[in-house]
């Protein structure tokens, strides 16, 4: 919200809302579902742990199954988690 | 061999039926042959926007049951030559519909037409599913809205998981997204989702925008699918989208707030 729209207590047109409030439930819905209807199509959850996995390379070595991603929803926020369980030996700190 | 197409939706009352029958009407006056199937068992309603109610003797069900041919159950439309209806039945319920009985029947069309449409029901259980189950490309009617929308958003996860092409792992049913009930006012003022909202969040092409019109309800009181009535709007909005299915490209027209003349914005013109 711009510094005149505060001034001036614009509020945001309902199809602001309306579209916000949908980018976010889908968000949540295309994950929640997606393993249901399709285990061939990766989700963006599995999109995502590639590329953490890609960066975490760079530093050490771990395994996918070191990497563990979880969404929670609590109230009204949603909660994205990220484990990464370390090799007892990496060799992060040179 | 006929190209399947899904009309679908999730929610009710977007459109599905009076896009089904504008759009098969639109491509048989376009030189196609086509047939147009009503998937909504024990809600028949294709048949009151066709026109063609009191014609209905046998239906889709009576076929699959195989109680009748399908000659004996297509019902040749009143005013164009190219174009058959393969009314619901009215009695029997959503589960008389199976998938091998509709394979079976979408297999021997398909022999003898250019397009099947498939007008599917509301929801997500058997009907719906067997209407997308078998297309090759699948017509999302979306109004600007947000229950809509999520209901579009879920079809779409269903036709990319759980249709015959996504078991058989084909090529991908190719989706079309079209808008109806927009209304370029209420978008101007930010009460509505404009185009682009819904193709931000729905992220498939736009086949169409039907702008929200009365002639609609006039169409339907008659029994002449809105494509065929004179001086709509929303008749040339069918129309555009029938050329973009069949690959020609058309600007899109009425979607912008028309300025009023000088006389208008005094005497305040109707529509
Ligand atoms: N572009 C439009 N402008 C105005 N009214 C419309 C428009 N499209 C559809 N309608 C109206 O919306 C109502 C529902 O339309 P229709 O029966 O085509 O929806 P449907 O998706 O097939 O419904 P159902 O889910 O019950 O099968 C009807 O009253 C129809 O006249
Ligand atoms: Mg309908």
């Amino acid at each position: 919200m711009s510094f005149f729209d505060k001034f001036l207590n614009k509020k945001k047109p309902p199809a602001t809302i309306a579209k916000e409030r949908l980018q976010i439930i889908l968000a949540h819905e295309r994950v929640s579902l997606a393993p249901n209807y399709n285990s061939s199509k990766p989700n963006w959850i599995d999109l995502m742990k590639d590329d953490l996995m890609e960066v975490i390379a760079k530093y050490t070595k771990i395994g996918k199954e070191d990497l563990k991603i979880n969404i929670e929803k609590r109230d009204n926020l949603d909660l994205l988690e990220i484990n990464i369980t370390l090799p007892e030996h990496h060799d992060g700190e040179e | 061999m006929a190209k399947t197409i899904v009309v679908t939706s999730g929610k009710g009352g977007v459109g599905k039926t009076t896009t089904s029958a504008s759009i098969s009407t639109g491509l048989a006056l376009r030189g196609y042959k086509t047939v147009v199937i009503d998937f909504d068992v024990g809600l028949r309603n294709l048949d009151l926007i066709m026109g063609c109610e009191r014609r209905v003797v046998f239906d889709f069900v009576n076929v699959i049951n195989e109680e009748v041919s399908l000659h004996q159950a297509l019902i040749k439309d009143k005013s164009c030559d190219n174009l058959f209806i393969l009314a619901a039945s009215q009695t029997k319920d959503k589960e008389s519909l199976n998938k091998e009985g509709v394979a079976k029947v979408i297999n021997e069309l398909s022999k003898m037409f250019d397009y099947i449409i498939c007008d599917s029901p509301a929801g997500i259980e058997q009907g719906a599913y067997l209407a997308l189950y078998f297309a090759d490309e699948a017509i999302v009617v979306t109004n600007p809205e947000v229950s809509s929308v999520r209901d579009s958003d879920r079809i779409l996860g269903i036709i990319a998981s759980k249709s015959k092409r996504a078991e058989e792992g084909l090529e991908k049913t190719k989706t079309h997204l079209l808008i109806t009930r927009y209304n370029p006012e209420r978008v101007k003022l930010g009460e509505m989702l404009s185009i682009k909202d819904v193709e931000d969040i729905l992220r498939i092409p736009l086949l169409g925008v039907i702008l929200e019109s009365p002639d609609v309800l006039q169409a339907s009181n008659t029994g002449i699918p809105v494509i065929n009535q004179k001086n709509s709007k929303a008749s040339e909005c069918y129309k555009d989208a029938i050329s973009r299915l069949l690959g020609e490209e058309k600007p899109y027209r009425y979607i912008e707030v028309e300025k009023k003349g000088i006389l208008n914005k005094i005497f305040g013109g109707s529509r």
